[in-house]
C-alpha cells in the first residue's frame, strides 16, 4: 500500500515534468524552425526585449531609407519592410475584410513560405509601387473557390492589383496568419494606406553567430540616421525564445510542485501506514525490546524500513513514469515527452526523505512503547 | 541472585490505583528452583517481570547481582536483561515470519553478533532442544512443543543465569508439555535458577521451592 502511494508520488513527479518538457521542446522546436537569424526592428525603445513594444507614439517612424540603410550592412543578408493594416477587398460580388501586408520580395524567404500557384511579389526596388498582390490560401478559397485567380483584379479600398501568386497553406507562422493575408510591395501598401513609415523592419542576419553583431550594426545605423537617438527596438528571435523558455521553466517547475506536493501526501501517508504497523506490531516490538534491543534499535529498524519502503516505491515509480511517458510519445507523436533527469532524480530524492521524515514519529512511538503491556498485546 | 525488598507495583486503573505488588521481600539463589503460584490477579506475572528487568518497581529495591536496578537508565536495564535473564512466555512469542534458527538467534542478531558466529551459536542451541531437523521451519511449521521448544532456545542462547517462564506449559497438550518441563528442569540442573510461573499444582509441585501469592503479598514460602 505504502509502496503504491510513493510510486504514485514519483510517477507524478515524471509524468508531469515529461509533460512540461515536452510541451516547452515542441513550442521552441517550432519557433527555431521559423529561423533564428531574425531580427525584428520596432520604432520606439523598449525595455523589455522579447516582450515587444505596441508602438511608441512619440517615437520617430521608420522608413524605407531606413530600411534600405539597414540591407547595405555586411552581417545583414536580407531585409524585408512590414506594413500592416487591415483593408475592405472586393472582387465581383464577393466583399471581405482582409489583413493586408505591405512588404519585400525577400520575405518569401525570411518567412519559409511557399507558393502554391504563380509567383511572389516581384523583385523591385522597395520605394517603387507595383499593382500587384500575393494571396493567401484561405482568402483565394473565399474569394474564387476553384476559379483560376491569376490575372484577375482584386480592389482593395479604393486601389487595385493583379493577383501573381497564392502562398500555399501555412497557417498562423510567427507573426502573420499568412492564410488571410493579402501580400503587396510595400510601396503600393504605404499609398494604400497613407502612411510614410513601416511598420516593423525584418531583418536577416548573415549566420547565428553574427545575430549579436547585427544587432549592434542595425542600432547604430538607425543611430546615425536619427540624429544620435536610439529610438528602436532591435529583438532578436533568441529573445522571443528565451522568453518563452523562461515561461515553461516556470510551468515545468509549477507541475513538478504539484507533484512534489503529491509526494509529501504520500509522506503523510507513510506516517499513517506506519502508526498502524506500529499498532499491528506491537507484540513483536514487544518481544524485541524483552530480548534487549535498545529504544534506538527499534527507531532504527523502523525508519530502515521506511527507507527501503519508499526507495523501492521511487523507483518503481520511475518505471510507471518512463511507461507513461512513452505511451504518451507515442499517443502524440509530434511531443517529445522526456522527463527532464533533474526532476527524477529530485523525485526519487524527496520520496526518500519524505520517507524517512514521516517514519520518525511512528518509529519514536514504537521505541516509546512498555515492553509488559506491549508483549500483552496492548 | 535476586534480591527484593519491599517491593512495591502499583497499577492506575480508572480512578484507582490497585497494589499489584504488595511490600513483597524475596531472595532467590543462583540456581535455585521456585514456582510461583496463585490465583488470578495475585500478581505473578507482574513479580515476574519486576525479576525479569522487564517492568520497573513504583517502590523498595531489587538488587541483581548486588547492583540496585532502580538507577540504572533503559538502555543499561536493556543491556543487563539481555545478559542475565532468558523469558518464555505461554503463547511462545516468536516471530512469524522468521525461521526457528532466525527467531532463535535474535538476541544475538541484537546484540551485534557476527553473522556466522551467531548462526553457529543458534545451531547448537536449536541442537540441545532436539530441533536440528528443524532450522528453517517457519512457527505455522512446528508444532505447540517444538514453537516452545525454540523459545526455549531463544531464552537460553546469550547462557543468561536466570530462566523465568509465564505459563510455559499453558497451550500444550500433555506429551508436549512433559518434554518442554524436561528440558528447562535439565537446563535448571545445569546450573541456571529457574522460576516457573503456573496455574497448574503438578508442575508447580515439581519444584524444589514453592511461593505462594495473594494479594501482591507472598502468603507461603515452603521449600521441599
Amino acid at each position: 500500500m505504502l509502496l503504491l502511494a510513493v510510486s504514485i508520488g514519483v510517477a507524478a513527479v515524471v509524468l508531469l515534468t515529461a509533460i512540461g518538457e515536452g510541451s516547452r521542446r515542441y513550442v521552441t522546436g517550432e519557433f527555431a524552425a521559423l529561423g533564428t537569424h531574425l531580427l525584428i526592428v520596432f520604432p520606439g525603445k523598449s525595455e523589455t526585449a522579447g516582450a515587444g513594444v505596441v508602438s511608441g507614439e512619440t517615437a520617430r517612424d521608420l522608413t524605407l531609407d531606413d530600411a534600405m540603410a539597414i540591407e547595405r550592412s555586411p552581417r545583414i543578408a536580407q531585409v524585408a519592410p512590414v506594413v500592416i493594416g487591415s483593408g475592405n477587398a472586393s472582387w465581383r460580388a464577393r466583399e471581405r475584410e482582409i489583413t493586408v501586408l505591405g512588404t519585400t520580395t525577400e520575405m518569401l524567404e525570411v518567412q519559409h513560405w511557399s507558393m502554391q500557384l504563380g509567383r511572389f511579389l516581384p523583385e523591385i526596388d522597395m520605394d517603387v509601387a507595383t499593382p500587384v498582390c500575393v494571396m493567401g490560401n484561405v482568402v483565394r478559397d473565399e474569394f474564387f473557390g476553384s476559379t483560376n485567380p491569376i490575372g484577375q483584379w482584386l480592389r482593395i479600398g479604393v486601389s487595385r492589383c493583379r493577383v501573381i501568386g497564392v502562398l500555399a497553406q501555412a497557417g498562423i507562422t510567427g507573426l502573420f496568419n499568412t492564410d488571410e493575408l493579402v501580400i503587396l510591395p510595400v510601396a503600393s501598401a504605404q499609398q494604400l494606406f497613407n502612411t510614410p513609415g513601416v511598420f516593423r523592419i525584418l531583418a536577416e542576419a548573415i549566420n547565428q553567430e553574427s545575430i549579436t553583431a547585427a544587432r549592434h550594426e542595425i542600432i547604430e545605423t538607425i543611430k546615425a540616421r536619427h540624429q544620435g537617438e536610439e529610438d528602436i527596438t532591435v529583438v532578436t528571435q533568441d529573445a522571443v525564445l528565451s522568453t518563452f523558455e523562461s515561461i515553461f521553466d516556470m510551468i515545468t517547475i509549477g507541475l513538478a510542485g504539484i507533484a512534489a506536493i503529491s509526494l509529501l501526501v504520500a509522506g503523510v501517508l507513510i506516517m499513517n501506514v506506519m502508526l498502524v504497523a506500529v499498532s499491528q506490531r506491537t507484540k513483536e516490538i514487544g518481544l524485541l525490546r524483552a530480548l534487549g534491543a535498545k529504544r534506538q534499535q527499534i527507531i532504527s529498524l523502523f525508519l530502515t524500513e521506511a527507507v527501503f519502503l519508499s526507495f523501492f516505491g521511487a523507483v518503481l515509480g520511475l518505471g510507471i513514469g518512463e511507461i507513461g511517458s512513452t505511451l504518451m510519445s507515442v499517443t502524440f507523436p509530434i511531443l517529445d515527452f522526456t522527463a527532464p533527469t533533474w526532476a527524477m532524480i529530485a523525485a526519487v530524492v524527496i520520496a526518500v526523505t519524505s520517507g524517512l521524515l514521516f517514519a520518525i514519529l511512528p518509529a519514536r512511538r514504537a521505541a516509546r512503547l512498555d515492553p509488559v503491556l506491549a508483549l500483552a498485546g496492548r | 541472585m535476586m534480591r527484593l525488598k519491599r517491593l512495591c507495583r502499583d497499577f492506575q486503573v480508572g480512578d484507582e490505583v490497585v497494589n499489584a505488588l504488595d511490600h513483597v521481600d524475596l531472595e532467590v539463589q543462583p540456581g535455585e528452583y521456585i514456582s510461583i503460584m496463585g490465583p488470578s490477579g495475585s500478581g505473578k506475572s507482574t513479580l515476574l517481570n519486576i525479576l525479569g528487568l522487564l517492568d520497573r518497581p513504583t517502590s523498595g529495591t531489587y538488587r541483581l547481582d548486588g547492583s540496585d536496578i532502580s538507577n540504572l537508565d533503559d538502555n543499561t536495564l536493556t543491556e543487563q536483561r539481555q545478559k542475565h535473564i532468558g523469558f518464555i512466555f505461554q503463547s511462545f512469542h516468536l516471530i512469524p515470519r522468521l525461521s526457528a534458527l532466525e527467531n532463535v538467534e535474535l538476541p544475538l542478531l541484537l546484540a551485534g553478533a557476527p553473522v556466522t558466529a551467531r548462526r553457529e551459536r543458534a545451531r547448537e542451541v536449536l541442537d540441545s532442544v532436539g530441533l536440528a531437523s528443524r532450522l528453517h521451519h517457519r512457527p505455522d511449521q512446528l508444532s505447540g512443543g517444538e514453537r516452545q521448544r525454540v523459545a526455549i532456545g531463544r531464552a537460553i542462547i546469550m547462557k543468561p543465569g536466570v530462566l523465568l517462564a509465564d505459563e510455559p506449559t499453558g497451550n500444550l497438550d500433555s506429551h508436549s508439555s512433559g518434554e518442554v518441563i524436561e528440558i528447562i528442569e535439565e537446563l535448571n540442573r545445569g546450573g541456571i535458577s529457574l522460576l516457573v510461573v503456573t496455574h497448574d499444582p503438578d508442575i508447580g509441585g515439581r519444584a524444589q521451592r514453592h511461593l505462594l501469592l495473594r494479594d501482591g503479598r507472598i502468603s507461603k514460602d515452603e521449600s521441599n
